[in-house]
């Protein structure tokens, strides 16, 4: 380990994490009630499935991907597992696991598809995702007869107010995948080829491996995470609708994009992911207990996620001067 | 009368003094050649001339005035252009849009394409270069990028042309033409700085030469006042010998790959047969354009075939991808190092182990200590010079950044190497590094095939040469038919049997 290469890791996410600790210093003045365990708790909750669904997200943009659908996938994977979980015919266990078990398969899916047809054609997932967007949308409302779904088991709802040592059951999910995905990005070799393809795909194709498999497989892991954002969120909500997740990638890219991971590919990270997610988490809920309405909050939230991308690129020249 | 004097300039970045007290002048109208290993200030002197970078000290006289420009357009207003060696035109663009992009011609607000093509059609007919201006620069080969390059410095008037490495990627017909236009620019006035790391050429064109090492000058000469082993000393500040490292006491052993009629796509479908030994060292010469690296690429299996068998071991193999390749034991670095051999924002160790990652892993997980000492024991048989194994493979010079692509293969143990411009771009230092690894390689049982367009390289250091021609093998030479002419007739050969007046024209992509 040399000093430039941590300089430049701390620049990266230190980066992240100041700002994100300025704003809670600001909040803790502004807001009222902001620091108090209970809003703590209720950040938690409010940020879990963004963060899952943004883990997903880091993996295929990564590699300079998009995925637009993972809203309506989530709609989709919601009613599929709703419909089984409010079945009454099955034990409540065995309920529960295939919900959940279906949930996961049906997101994988759809991100194989996403992975598949974006690569085979060479198409761009942004266009392939917009497509899936409707699709999984379109399917949620059919299978569903476009109904909401609820009168979940209780020991399935009560896993949603679950807590442990005060932390929401949800949250420690969201955490967990958190850790375990950084694990894989930054001590496997699949993930070690992940940021090698998003840097240069064609110098690793030709090094002998098979970039289109390794793309695949991100968008499969991106449709995983959504499987699992779904129950999640049925989890918290005790009920399952088409209409769910609308904008959701929106909050999901956006996480990744002040985390600091180039929409180009190759760079960032999923700790960066993370610390993006709870930057727009805490905005979010200090903004609503200074008490500015939705629409000013969306405003705020915009200049955001521009003014992330601004600083990232000077960090990013910053970190470049300090390692020549 | 000087264009232009140096008075103890220095250059200073965070902590490396890229130039340090430089005196130098050049004199108006003559051709200045400026050499150095990579590293040694050229790069550096030129971007204080072209506006990209300030001196921190000393100062600039140019025509006479202080010179201070802060943009490249103020160097280009006072009459400076330059061609550098990273091409940098615009793809989707035409070549006659390209040429006049700063100042299109233009007729009531709109651009006058017909004036624009017109001007351009003379443009380019002064460098030689037979394509339509309307042509997307896309389209186009590397070398008549270059071309084109040359036809953009020279399309407005200029009081100074600087050619950074200009024949990197031409053949010697082109390389021929550059020259005759170097020469009518100087009988016109302009002042040039010619900077290569080819000796035998700009004897051929230079009035002077200056010889820079590591950011100081070592002093200017009259081009025939020193030999060119003289000039080489001076680069590196030591005697390497002028000769290559020819391996005499390699034997060549067994048929190990032979190819049969292998075509690639859009080459002729005969394609070209050819066999390599165990132990061997073949060389691939050509023009430019005469399907060398399309065969290459078809080989490794980094582009689709259009027929043709591959054995390895006398047993037929399938090749449809560089993995299929890589697991054969066959590997290719590519003749564009920096966009396909490096990962250039990765470290030098990632780039040493991503051809196998399963040696530095356990189930699939990194074993950083391992990898750390495969990548240091690379750095120092290689003897690559880098800050450390960290250090991201963009911060390294050229020939240090092929060592690491070496290093790379190595790495994977291929038995059978295919390199293609091995040695472009690389200051003479590292080049004969380079041609004493492919020695030992060879001597250690490995099969190596080098394409190359610097024929003395293949001379040099082959046993036996193949020479394309027009997509075709138009023969083969052994070392003791070894010769400059020889290995040229046959690379024009294909060419010839077309009539005459066509010969001029560029070798078909």
């Amino acid at each position: 380990m040399n000093a430039q290469k941590i300089t430049r890791s701390l620049l990266r996410e230190a980066g992240i994490g100041v700002a994100l600790l300025l704003l809670s210093v600001v909040f803790i003045f502004f807001a009222p009630n902001f620091a108090t365990f209970a809003n703590l708790r209720n950040i938690f909750t409010q940020i879990s499935i963004n963060t899952v669904i943004a883990i997903g997200m880091t993996f295929v943009i990564l590699l300079a991907g998009i995925d637009l659908s993972v809203g309506s996938v989530l709609a989709l994977c919601a009613v599929v597992a709703g419909l089984i979980i409010s079945n009454p015919s099955l034990p409540v266990g065995v309920a529960i696991l295939l919900s959940i078990l279906s949930s996961v398969a049906i997101g994988m899916v759809c991100g194989l598809f996403n992975g598949f047809v974006s690569e085979r054609w060479k198409i761009a997932s942004f266009v392939v995702t917009l497509g899936m967007l409707n699709i999984a949308r379109g399917l949620a409302l059919e299978v569903s007869h476009s109904r909401t779904i609820f009168m979940f088991p209780k020991a399935f709802t009560m896993a949603g107010d679950l807590t442990l040592l005060g932390i929401p059951f949800i949250f420690l999910i969201a955490v967990t995948l958190v850790v375990l995905a950084h694990f894989i990005l930054s001590k496997t070799v699949f993930g070690r080829l992940i940021y090698a393809i998003g840097n240069n795909e064609e110098a690793v194709r030709l090094s002998g491996h098979n970039p289109m498999k390794y793309k695949i497989i991100a968008f499969v892991i991106c449709g995983a995470t959504v499987g699992i954002a779904a129950i999640m969120y049925m989890m918290r909500l005790q009920i399952a609708s088409p209409i769910l997740g609308v904008g959701f990638e929106l909050s999901a890219i956006a996480a990744v994009v002040i985390g600091g991971t180039s929409m180009l590919g190759g760079k960032g990270s999923l700790i960066g992911t993370f610390l993006g997610a709870c930057i727009i988490g805490v905005l979010n809920n200090g903004l609503l207990l200074i008490g500015l309405g939705d629409f000013a909050r969306q405003i705020i939230t915009g200049f955001i996620i521009i003014l992330a991308v601004i600083l990232d690129t000077y960090r990013y020249r910053l970190s470049k001067a300090l390692s020549t | 009368m000087n264009m232009i004097e140096f008075h103890s300039v220095t250059v200073q970045f965070t902590g490396v003094k890229a130039l340090s007290q430089v005196d130098l002048n050049i004199e108006k109208g003559e051709v200045h050649v400026l050499v150095g290993e990579n590293g040694a200030g050229k790069s550096t002197l030129i971007k204080l001339l072209s506006g990209v970078h300030t001196p921190t000290e000393g100062s600039i006289l140019f025509d006479g005035h202080p010179f201070t420009p802060t943009t490249p357009r103020d160097a280009i207003k006072a009459g400076i252009r330059v061609v550098y060696q990273e091409l940098n035109l615009l793809p989707y663009l035409s070549v006659a849009e390209n040429i006049f992009f700063e100042r299109l011609p233009q007729k009531h607000g709109l651009v006058d394409f017909k004036k624009l093509y017109a001007d351009t059609e003379v443009h380019l007919q002064e460098v030689g270069l037979e394509v339509s201006p309307q042509t997307p620069v896309e389209h186009l080969s590397i070398a008549q990028m270059q071309l084109v390059e040359i036809a953009k410095a020279l399309s407005s008037d200029s009081k100074l042309v600087v050619f950074d490495e200009p024949t990197a990627s031409l053949t010697p017909r082109e390389i021929d033409r550059l020259f005759v236009l170097i020469k009518n620019l100087r009988k016109k006035g302009v002042t040039i700085i010619y900077i290569s790391h080819r000796l035998q050429e700009f004897i051929e064109i230079g009035d002077r030469i200056t010889i820079l090492r590591n950011g100081t000058k070592v002093g200017t000469w009259g081009i025939r006042d020193l030999t060119t082993d003289e000039i080489v000393k001076q680069m590196i500040g030591k005697d390497i010998g002028s000769g290559y490292p020819y391996r005499n006491d390699v034997v060549p052993g067994e048929v190990v790959l032979s190819v049969q009629n292998l075509a690639y796509m859009g080459g002729p479908a005969t394609g070209v047969s050819f066999a390599v030994r165990r132990g061997e060292i073949l060389g691939i010469g050509g023009l430019i354009g005469a399907g060398r690296t399309e065969t290459m690429r078809a080989l490794f299996g980094a582009d689709p075939k259009r027929g043709g068998r591959v054995l390895l071991d006398g047993k037929e193999i399938t090749i449809d991808s560089p993995l299929d390749a890589v697991n054969h034991g066959i590997c290719l670095l590519t003749e564009d190092r920096k966009n396909q051999g490096l990962i250039l924002d990765m470290s030098c160790a990632a780039n040493t182990t991503i051809t196998n990652l399963r040696r530095v892993s356990r189930f699939g997980i990194l074993d950083k200590s391992a990898e750390r000492k495969v990548s240091e024991q690379y750095v120092r048989e290689l003897a690559i010079k880098t800050s450390s194994i960290d250090q991201l493979a963009r911060n390294l010079s050229g020939g240090n950044q092929q060592k690491i692509v070496l290093a790379k293969w190595l790495f994977r143990s291929a038995r059978i190497i295919i390199l293609d411009g091995p040695t472009r771009g690389i200051d003479v230092g590292a080049k004969f590094e380079i041609y004493t690894l492919i020695g030992e390689l060879a001597a250690a049982g490995k099969s190596v095939i080098i394409v190359s367009s610097e024929m003395p390289e293949l001379l040099g250091i082959c046993q036996r040469i193949l020479v394309f021609s027009k997509g075709t093998l138009a023969g083969e030479l052994h070392r003791s038919e070894f010769s400059q002419e020889a290995v040229l007739s046959l690379a024009y050969k294909a060419y010839l049997t077309v009539p005459r007046q066509t010969i001029g024209k560029d070798a078909p992509q």
